[in-house]
């Protein structure tokens, strides 16, 4: 009986994990197609850009907070920048302003929850909400801002490694690095400190705040590659996606896969099996033709039952639960 | 001498006639009482945003017509989303310079109902445009949605051609948008006087380019032999367009869309061969029609809320092969049109 042992010891990770498996399975039993190369990378890139965002979300969430504003700086950042090309700006002066402007963000996030206290859902949601209105009303005159013809973010869409696009390196080399980070350097062990313990973190020395800072800025700019990239793939950017549920979807990635909203828990892995599930659902869903509302019903359901499940197998005591639970 | 006199007299009379002319034109009622009708009357657009090509083109032409004749022209921007839409519909009705006609561009087919109901009520006249909705308007001004479908239908069995796969996808905005069911609905109706012709898959975009160029690829990867896709809207086809470029099929899948017409989302597309063919609103002569109807409404002295009327635009699928220099409208030129002012 050592199955019951292990399931026991399933956490919420192991749970979506087994529950992708299974789908992966059935799919490829049942949908013909399924299973051929091409449509597995199409499954993976179709998360990319999810992922990478989910990274960036991920390390914020660790260390107990959270970033509404992902979407907004995503979105926003690179319409300004083609904004900016279309009128004629050079490339680099373009580009420098853009970087400019997405730091003083991930900084002002970060300064205003580390050192004004202010909690970070509000602080986050009125950045990204400050970043939407005033790029949408100062900066750029359309909702979708089209890639200057021939320009290299046109060109990174076309790029392709053995028929693999870009974006699945991209999210598998900063998931990479992100796991590097997180996993073995002093900054990325303290992450886990801090959000575990902020006030106990900051007892025994560890800058506390500076690191929170980082940590937006870290985000930001992770949201500014998402960004570049879904322009390079689609060849324009629509500021609508701000009023899509993406920025749910990048929460949900992160905390489908077991990271604790509480903070202190979870790491890489948990955004790529977060991301598998999510994956090869809309993709199995997309091939069975599910209307779009079903599809979302299902994918809250699973959710759920993630969650439920998790619930059941590591109840909350006085012991795992935290001050500051979400 | 007889004659000469006759002469004479008709040549006066003839003086006198092309002298009494012109007095009789000065006398003309028309302009007055037209100025007197429309002369400080305010106009209100609340479109579902301001932020993309039609809601901006139509603002162009109403500005332009309605200061024209002493009005004031107002836009309320809900940046897509449909409470700050009520709110904004809310509070220009209540307002102490509530609108006289109020030209709402409706988000699905309930939503805004009651509040155009108590617009009427107040004495507003109100115009739908674009997108219909389940209440009596003074007006709709926009497309005939399940027309429009048939002619994306007609498109993409013509550039699927005799010899093809007849295999045809669809990517639909949503189901709760009218323009989406309408669509989707004239689509069928054609496609079913061709049997020969099947829809092998029609996910939902909800008009997302993302979700349409990941609903895309599936689409090609389960069926690489389709020969036409038809998605509802130009502002989510780049998506589309992007799976077909990504597939390595471009010139092989026909893709057949609908938008406002405007230069750079349509006819640059149409010419460079993204998209096969586009249902194009002819924005100008749209926003024309709202314009007249605004001026007849503001004259009638019929109360709101009594006339119901449908103008739909005439729409027709334009081909790279009968596009005209003037087959789009510029939004960037209107830009610089404005911007001059």
């Amino acid at each position: 009986m050592a199955g019951w042992l292990n399931f026991r010891s399933l956490n919420q990770e192991g749970i979506v994990f087994a529950i992708a498996v299974v789908l992966f399975v059935a799919a490829a039993i049942a949908l013909p197609g399924f299973i051929d190369p091409n449509n597995l990378v199409a499954i993976v890139r179709s998360v990319s850009v999810l992922g990478i965002l989910a990274l960036g979300m991920a390390v914020v969430i660790i260390g107990r907070g959270i970033d509404l504003s992902a979407v907004a700086i995503m979105a926003m950042s690179v319409a300004w920048y083609l904004q900016l090309l279309n009128t004629g700006t050079p490339d680099g002066l373009a580009f420098a302003y853009v970087l400019a402007g997405v730091l003083a963000i991930g900084l002002l996030n970060g300064f205003l929850v580390a050192y004004a206290d202010v909690p970070a859902i509000f602080v986050t949601l009125a950045t990204g909400s400050f970043v939407f209105g005033y790029v949408r009303s100062q900066l750029i005159t359309q909702d979708a801002v089209p890639v200057p013809q021939g320009h290299w973010v046109e060109l990174l869409g076309g790029l392709r490694f053995l028929d693999v696009p870009i974006e699945v390196f991209v999210f598998a080399g900063l998931a990479f690095l992100f796991f590097l980070f997180l996993r073995y350097t002093k900054w990325g062990r303290y992450i886990y400190f801090a959000g575990d313990n902020p006030v106990a973190a900051r007892n025994i020395g560890i800058p506390v705040r500076p690191m929170l800072v980082l940590r937006y800025v870290l985000s930001a700019c992770v949201a500014l590659i998402a960004g570049l990239l879904t322009a390079a793939s689609l060849h324009s950017i629509n500021t609508r996606v701000v009023n899509s549920t993406l920025l749910y979807d990048i929460v949900l990635v992160a905390v489908i896969g077991g990271i604790g909203l509480s903070g202190g828990r979870g790491g890489v892995r948990n955004v790529l099996v977060g991301a598998a599930l999510i994956g090869i659902l809309l993709n199995a869903m997309t091939i069975i033709d599910i209307p779009l509302l079903y599809q979302n019903l299902i994918k809250a359901a699973i959710l759920l039952g993630a969650i439920i499940v998790d619930g059941i197998i590591n109840p909350r005591d006085e012991q795992t639960a935290q001050q500051g639970d979400i | 001498m007889k004659l000469i006199r006759t002469l004479m007299a008709a040549a006066t009379a003839l003086a006198v006639t092309a002298f009494v002319a012109p007095t009789f034109a000065a006398d003309d009622p028309g302009p007055a009482a037209y100025a007197q009708a429309l002369k400080g009357k305010r106009v209100m657009l609340v479109p579902l945003a301001m932020g993309f090509d039609l809601a901006q083109g139509w603002a162009h032409y109403l500005k332009k017509e309605v200061e024209a004749w002493g009005g004031t022209f107002e836009t309320r921007d809900p940046n897509w989303v449909v409470d700050a839409g009520a709110q904004a519909i809310t509070d220009a009705i209540s307002s102490d310079t509530r609108p006289d006609v109020l030209i709402i561009h409706a988000p699905d087919l309930n939503s805004y109902s009651k509040l155009m109901k108590k617009a009427q009520a107040a004495g507003t006249y109100v115009i739908l445009v674009d997108n219909p909705a389940n209440f009596p308007a003074d007006a709709f001004v926009g497309s005939d949605w399940d027309r429009l479908g048939q002619l994306e239908a007609e498109a993409a069995i013509k550039g699927c051609g005799e010899n093809s796969s007849k295999k045809i996808g669809l990517v639909q905005g949503d189901q709760a948008n009218s323009s989406s069911l309408y669509q989707y609905a004239g689509i069928m109706k054609v496609l079913d006087k061709h049997p020969e012709f099947k829809v092998v898959a029609k996910p939902d975009s909800n008009w997302d380019a993302t979700t349409s160029r990941n609903v895309t690829t599936t689409m090609l990867q389960q069926n690489p032999d389709i020969c036409s896709i038809i998605d509802f809207w130009d502002g989510d086809a780049t998506g589309a367009s992007a799976a077909i470029r990504d597939a390595k099929l471009d010139g092989k899948v026909f893709l057949v869309t609908t938008g406002g017409g405007e230069k750079a989302a349509d006819c640059d597309k149409l010419q460079d061969g993204t998209y096969g063919a586009v249902v194009m609103t002819e924005l100008a002569r749209q926003s024309g029609d709202m314009n007249a109807i605004i001026k007849y409404l503001l004259q009638s002295g019929q109360p709101a809320g009594t006339s119901h009327t449908y103008i739909y635009t005439l729409e027709k699928a334009t081909t790279k092969a009968d596009l005209k220099p003037d087959s789009c409208w510029d939004l960037k030129a209107l830009q610089a049109e404005a911007a001059a002012k």
